[in-house]
């Protein structure tokens, strides 16, 4: 369960910040964007997979969540 | 030697490893790489912020290095106790050159040494109780003090010494703020470590101290400067560039800067971070909670130094934005004639560099202004996401080199032949006992500042003096040299 922080970098694209890994990478698909909440599957640039609880809604970012890892990466 | 293409530095490096104990060979040639501009993502090409392999001669410094010598430290209305033996805290004292305004040891107190002087007993009994006298003579002897901070060493994460509960009792006595930092040497592999748990007590124990108090009044042009360390005073060389853009700057992290611009950053519009790898943590935390963006900018060079001031103004209206370009212009002729006068004396020359933090590409752009090439640069202890920033600066094929140890370097060096290196004191005299040209890149060789329009005509000059020094061609035998090609350049100076 990393702890992940999300935020919008300079060219306006959602990027996933792993602090402890030194990850950061831009989210390429997220299972949920829109009327039926946010998150879910988070699949990177590097093509790892994490997985967020979704939220009812869009956060105000950047936000610092927990996600668990998917994919078995 | 002229420009080595992909073969050449590919075999130089596994002639390099060649050396090496198979284990080694295999842990080390993932911290050496060749640049390439088709990679993406470093972490592909090369590793990094890994440990460092015993027995190898590495050049990183520790934790506590990180926090009291780098973030902690150039605060200078607060008093920094080396808490542990004594040597930690004497033999890193005032080393880093960073410049402040002040009386030192009446309201300032960067270039003094606070040390509890850890002795036996203290280890087998615990230091708390010393720890707690000495805040109480501290505030005898230097009542201006505006707080302290307690910068542990390491045995006092070995014996278990409970110093946020003295950092509590000591803040309600004296109601000043008082900062425990376990920043023990032995967490992590690198200063970077110390950066990190330096920024999160900044977090903690300081930066919130003024959230419900909204007396200061602010402007829409607010800005602090974050991770610019006054080395030779390169705070100042770019403070003034932003205040003649318009800007106001609140507060400087943390070359001179003080407790009072901490506590007030939160309230500024944006965060300019010059030093991301030390200061980017604390950047997060205040866009995630105070709603302030950061950006990353290099004020080495003019190039890059125009670039980054656009890039700045370019958040604020248009006011800032057409004096920015005043500024500009003002300058222009001032660079354009440094330029003049020292390009033809540098050009062509090839640069191998080898430092920390944001160097080893911020520097890369002023090289390349003088018409110099950096052939060859690495981080001590920078992360992945700093080599991803580095490839695109570096040109192709060019040598990358990650916590590269003394016989490695070394060894590039002899094979590259560059015309001029920038590292550190330790390697210094190596360097020029081996004939090459050197500058020390960690508090710019006792000169400074670098940073700005200002810094770059100093810049220029300490690298022509270096490289074009007579005394290069004095450490050949009398009888074996050519000496008319050196005069006549030293002539023309």
């Amino acid at each position: 369960m990393p702890t992940v922080m999300l935020r919008m970098n300079e060219a306006g694209q959602l990027t996933f910040y792993v602090p402890k890994k030194d990850l950061e990478e831009t989210v390429v698909s997220m299972e949920k964007e829109g009327s039926d909440g946010w998150g879910g599957e988070v699949t990177l640039s590097d093509g790892s997979l994490f997985y967020l609880d979704p939220l009812p809604e869009a956060p105000k970012l950047p936000i610092t969540l927990r996600a668990r890892r998917g994919g078995g990466a | 030697m002229t420009v080595m293409t992909r073969e050449e530095t590919e075999a130089l490096i596994q002639e390099v490893l060649e050396i090496y104990p198979e284990k080694a060979k295999v842990d080390r040639a993932a911290h050496l790489a060749l640049n390439d501009h088709e990679a993406e993502q470093a972490k592909k090409c090369i590793t990094s912020n890994k440990k460092s392999l015993p027995g190898m001669m590495t050049i990183r410094g520790c934790a506590y290095a990180g926090s009291k010598g780098v973030v902690w430290g150039p605060i200078k209305d607060m008093i920094h106790i080396s808490h542990g033996p004594v040597g930690c805290g004497q033999y890193s004292r005032a080393g880093r050159r960073n410049y402040y305004i002040g009386t030192t040891g009446v309201n300032t107190f960067v270039t003094m040494n606070f040390t509890s002087d850890f002795q036996e007993k203290d280890i087998v009994f615990g230091g708390d109780k010393k720890l707690d006298t000495m805040i109480d003579e501290i505030e005898k002897l230097f009542p201006l003090n505006k707080g302290i901070t307690i910068q542990s060493e390491c045995p006092i994460g070995l014996i278990g010494d409970d110093i946020e509960a003295v950092a509590k009792k000591k803040n309600k006595e004296t109601g000043k703020t008082v900062v425990p930092v376990r920043c023990e040497g032995f967490r992590g592999v690198s200063q970077s470590l110390g950066h990190h748990i330096a920024n999160d007590a900044v977090r903690d124990w300081a930066l919130d101290a003024r959230d419900d108090d909204d007396s200061f009044a602010t402007t829409p042009y607010d800005v602090a400067i974050i991770g610019d360390y006054n080395i030779g005073g390169d705070a100042w060389s770019s403070r003034i560039l932003l205040e003649e853009m318009g800007l106001r700057v609140v507060a400087q992290w943390s070359g001179d800067g003080s407790i009072a611009e901490i506590e007030l950053t939160p309230k500024v519009k944006l965060n300019l971070v010059h030093c991301y790898r030390s200061m980017n943590y604390i950047s997060r935390h205040m866009e995630e909670k105070y709603d302030i963006p950061w950006i990353e900018y290099n004020f080495f060079g003019p190039t890059k130094t125009a670039e980054s001031m656009r890039k700045i103004a370019s958040h604020f209206d248009e006011s800032i934005q057409a004096k920015c370009e005043e500024v500009i212009a003002k300058y222009r002729t001032e660079w354009e004639q440094v330029i003049a006068k020292y390009r033809p004396r540098l050009e062509g020359k090839r640069v191998m560099l080898y430092v920390g933090g944001l160097r080893p590409r911020h520097v890369i752009g002023a090289y390349e202004d003088l018409g110099m090439d950096v052939v060859g640069t690495g981080y001590e202890f920078g992360h992945n996401d700093d080599y991803d920033r580095t490839i695109k600066e570096m040109g192709n094929a060019t040598l990358l080199y990650d916590d590269v140890t003394g016989y490695e370097f070394e060894e590039f060096v002899k094979k590259v032949k560059p015309d001029l290196i920038g590292s550190g004191i330790k390697e210094k005299y190596i360097f020029q006992k081996m004939g090459v040209p050197f500058r020390q890149m960690h508090s710019w060789d006792y000169s400074g500042p670098y940073h700005g329009f200002d810094g770059f005509a100093i810049f220029a000059r300490d690298m022509d003096m270096t490289l074009n020094n007579p005394c290069w061609a004095k450490l050949k035998a009398p009888w074996l040299k050519d000496e008319s090609a050196e005069e006549a350049l030293a002539a023309s100076a």
